[in-house]
Parts: structure tokens; sequence; C-alpha cells
């Protein structure tokens, strides 16, 4: 298949775009895999390409119940960020950033990788102080992050009610200039070209009902489209975890899956060109390139299944939003929908070998999994290719939680609707 | 969503405030076997249908209840006081 560039888009301009092919096969299910990656998020599909690329592993099914890009890597807010506090997730999440800016290069597809930055509101003296600390320790880290006066941000974001009359006052923000927003789909559809042009067959409407067992053994799936059998198997289904697992015979894990909304309006004329988020509520928000403001809050708080919210969080994301920008109080809104999120009991994620012998877990991305694809499927592919944890991931274990080790970045407690 | 709280009726989902899974038992405080606070703390089943879970009514008569409602569905099929036996 020919590589994309700009001469492909010129020649093809020119030749009615006859000239395109289809970008990954939709093969048949073979009886026997390497690996069988469950999901085709992010996650599966990023963790199947360095699978291929980091360890020479291709032979490789990637099994998705629905089509690809129908979960949340097709419903998030597209924010990619590293401005994390702690040293468990700053490495991380700072490794998945360096692959973020090269990502379309080395997929040869366009993500669409915007360094537009994310700027955190201050409203509180405490919440500033906070706020510098958390700075200060991603500088330590190697990780870029500037403190921002009200001046400030008055230059670098009009529209933003600066005012002392504001119901919350903007006292400052902490910038991460590096941060930025990415095409969500565009991800899922690279990866997946990019891992099938490798030999990875990618399986859609392939939804997995059970697990073949040997013993404590996992030896294969059993599918919508029959037994295929694989020497590991690699669980990645986000906010069908619980579920998954039950499959299996794991009862209990500490995850909640609960309901995320996210909200576009009617496209506007340039309005926004960076991240912001609200610290006086939980409001993220952003201008996509065709013109919409794409931004959410909260999940709805309480254990969901269900992909649609209810009508308290719309009306506190829309009041935070008006209360940010006041101009925003004449835009109307076009769409919202939900995604169902894996929420660990510490807001941290889990990238794991077992619990059974033969499989790999990663799970628990709560609100922040979309930033994380590349690192993850990095390091979920470098656990499952040596069967041990990657030094970057090596704090992200299941037994975490029992052994005393949680990593909990807001200091919440085991409370996942409220991460 | 609209909760029939026991003691106010039937009222909006704003007015309560989550507490989480109800089918867990809190170990004894006086206990100090660490894989029953695990348990209790940090494992949860997560059921994708019925869940039994804490709400109050945070924003009316305050009273704690028990919801049994459809984790997929969100159709709320019993609601009583927390402490009264289902
Ligand atoms: C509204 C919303 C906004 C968000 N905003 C952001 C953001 O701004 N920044 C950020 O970093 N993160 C964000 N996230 C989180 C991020 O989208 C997720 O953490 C991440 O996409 C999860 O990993 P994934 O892409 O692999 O998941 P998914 O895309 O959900 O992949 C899991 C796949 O498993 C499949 N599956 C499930 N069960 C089965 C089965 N039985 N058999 C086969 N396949 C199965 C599903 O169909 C699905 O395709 C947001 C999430 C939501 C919902
Ligand atoms: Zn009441």
């Amino acid at each position: 298949m020919a590589e994309y560039s700009a001469f492909q888009v010129f020649k093809n301009g020119l030749t009615g775009n006859t000239g395109w092919k289809q970008a990954w096969r939709k093969p048949e299910p073979k009886q026997q895999y390497d690996v069988v990656i469950i999901g085709g998020g992010g996650h599966g599909l990023a963790t199947a390409y360095y699978l291929a690329v980091n360890h020479g592993i291709t032979n490789v099914a990637i099994c998705e119940k629905g089509w690809l890009g129908s979960g949340n890597i097709g419903r998030n807010t597209t924010i990619v960020r590293s401005n994390y506090l702690l040293n468990g997730n700053t490495p991380f999440y700072e490794h998945s950033m360096k692959l973020w800016e090269n990502l379309s290069h080395e997929l040869n597809y366009n993500v669409m990788f915007s360094q537009r930055g994310i700027i955190n509101l201050c409203h509180t003296p405490a919440q500033l102080d906070d706020t510098a600390r958390r700075g200060n320790s991603m500088r330590l880290m190697g990780v870029d992050a500037r403190m921002l006066t009200p001046r400030d941000l008055a230059r670098r974001v009009p529209g933003l009610d600066l005012s002392a009359s504001a119901r919350f006052p903007v006292l400052g923000g902490l910038v991460q200039p590096r941060a930025g927003t990415a095409r969500h789909d565009a991800v899922a559809w690279g990866y997946a070209r990019a891992a099938d042009r490798r030999g990875v067959d990618i399986l859609e409407n392939c939804e997995v009902t059970g697990f073949l067992r040997d013993g404590d053994k996992v030896t294969g799936v059993a599918t919508s489209r029959g037994e295929i059998r694989a020497r590991k198997i690699a669980v990645c289904v986000a906010g069908s975890t619980s579920h998954m697992m039950k499959l299996a015979g794991i009862e209990k894990l500490p995850i909640e899956s609960h309901v995320l909304q996210a909200f576009v309006s009617e496209a506007l004329k340039p309005f926004l060109d960076t991240v912001v988020t609200f610290g006086g509520g939980h409001l993220y928000i952003s201008q996509s390139d065709k013109g919409g403001l794409v931004f959410g809050g909260d999940i709805d708080g309480y254990n969901s299944y269900a992909q649609h919210g209810n009508l308290p969080v719309v009306e506190e994301v829309m009041s935070e939003t008006v209360a940010l920008f006041p101009a925003a109080a004449k835009v109307r809104l076009l769409r919202s929908w939900g995604g169902i999120m894996d929420m660990s009991m510490d807001g941290t994620p889990i990238i794991t070998t077992g619990p059974l012998t033969g499989m790999y877990l990663n799970c628990g991305w709560c609100y922040g999994g979309f930033k994380a694809t590349p690192a993850s499927g990095w390091c979920f592919a470098h656990t499952i290719a040596r069967d041990e944890p990657h030094e970057l991931s090596a704090a992200f274990t299941l037994d975490r939680f029992h052994r005393g080790y949680v990593i909990d970045e807001k200091g919440q407690g085991a409370t996942p609707w409220k991460h | 969503m609209i909760i029939k709280c026991p003691h106010c009726g039937p009222r909006d989902l704003a007015e309560f405030s989550y507490h989480g899974d109800a089918t867990l038992t809190r170990p004894d405080p006086a206990s100090t076997d660490r894989d029953a606070w695990n348990a209790y703390v940090y494992d949860r089943t997560n059921p994708a249908g019925d869940h039994r879970e804490y709400w109050q009514h945070s924003g009316g008569c305050r009273r704690h209840v028990v919801v049994s409602r459809n984790t997929l569905t969100h159709a709320i099929t019993d609601v009583r006081f927390a402490g009264e036996r289902k």
C-alpha cells in the first residue's frame, strides 16, 4: 500500500480520488495466534502496533465487538497532557507525550496532534499554591510548566471572564505549553492501518463471549466468529473490564464503571486556541478545527453502563462554561454523548500480567486514557512480550491496592465517582 | 433519573448524593484482618445490570436510602431506608 503523502493527496485530487485503497484488511479469523487482544480501542490497537514494531510479534489478532473506534477512543474530548504530580504517573505520561510528538510520522497518518497548550485556572490562594507545587514537581521531572498571572491570561485567552465580579474570580493558572489535542478517530485509524500493514488481523464485529481454559491457564477465547486459540490473551476493554473478567471467573476488581458525557457546540469562528480547565468546578474546554467548542466536566457520579448520562451534569457543565466564557451563553449546543469509563479506586491505571496464567490486563484509565494511548500500548506490549512490567508502568500493578501502594493524585481515597 | 424517597416521594436525581455499592459489609471496626479490610475498601463486583447502592437524600430529608437500580437502563425497582432489611 502506498505511503500517504502530500504528493498522494495532490495526485488523487487530480484523478477523482479513485486511487485510495482500504486502510486495513477485513480478514477471516484464524484458529490460532500468538497473541489475541480483546478490544479494538486506542489501547488495543496501539498494543498490537508496538508488539509488531518493538518486539517482532506479528501473529496477532484484535477482537473488537463493534466497529473500530466505537468505544471511548471515538468518544473523548481529545486532551493530551502530562501535567501530573506523582512520580508513578509523570514519567509514564511524559513518555506518552514524546511518542505523541512524533506519532503522525511514525504511523504515516496525520493524527492532527496540536500542541496548543493546556491552562489550569486557579481561583483561591490555596489552589494557586497547590498548582504551583504540581508545576514544580513537573519541572523536577523534566516536564514543561509555567505559572501565569491574570495579566498573562488576559493576553493568552481573550474571552475569559477575569473580572473581580466573576462567580469564582481567576487568580492565576498553570500552563503546560506542550500539551494539546489530537484527532481521536485518526489515532484509532492510524494505529489500525499501521498494525494491519505489519500483519495484525483486526477482527471487527467479533465479540468475545468467553474464555477457553486449561485448568488455571487461559488458552483462547470464544467469540461471535468462532473459537480462537492463543498463547497469550490481552484484555483491553476499558469500561467493560469488570464484565469481561467475570467471563474468566474473576468476580471482583478495584474498578467501577461510570458514564462521562461530552459536548460539542455549533461551529464558531476561531475563539479559543488553547485548552482551558476551570478550577472552580470541573470543566475542560477547547475548540476543534471544525470550529465547535468541545467540552466536558465530571462523570455523572453513579455506576453506569448506559452510554448516555442525565441532566444535572449537563446543567452544571453549561453553567460552568458560561461562568468562564460569558460570550458562550449565546452559543447553541450541537451534540452530546456518553462513554463508559473504567474508574479505578485510586484514579490511576492498571497494566499488569495476569491475573490468570496466559492473561494480561490493561484497564482503569478513568478520564485520562486518550493521552495515554501511545505509552499504554508501548508498555503493555512490553508486558505481554517479556512477561514482566515495563519500568514506566511498573507502579501500575493490580496488587498495589492490597499492598498499600496506591497512586492517588487527588488524595481522594477509594471513591471512584469522585476522582 | 427520578428516585422515589420513602420519606419524601419522587424527587429529582439532583437532590441526591451517591455513596456507592450497598452490598459490601464493613468489617468489625476492631478487626485487624487485612484481607477483609482490603476487600471492603477496594474490590467491587461492578455489575452491568442490577446494582444495590447507597444514596443520601442530601437535598431533602437527608435520610440514607438503598436503591436497586439497573446500571444499563437506570430503571429503579426498589428504594428503602438504609438499615431496613431487603
Ligand atoms: C466523554 C469522554 C471524554 C474523555 N476525554 C478524554 C480526554 O480529553 N483526554 C484523555 O486522555 N482521555 C479522555 N477520555 C478517556 C479515554 O477516552 C479512555 O480512557 C480511553 O479511550 C480508553 O481506552 P481505549 O481507547 O482502549 O477504550 P475503548 O475505545 O473504549 O476500547 C475498548 C473496546 O473494547 C471493546 N469491547 C468491549 N467488550 C468487548 C467484548 N466482549 N469483545 C470484544 N471487544 C469488546 C469495545 O467495543 C471498545 O471498542 C474520555 C472518555 C470519555 C468517555
Ligand atoms: Zn427524602
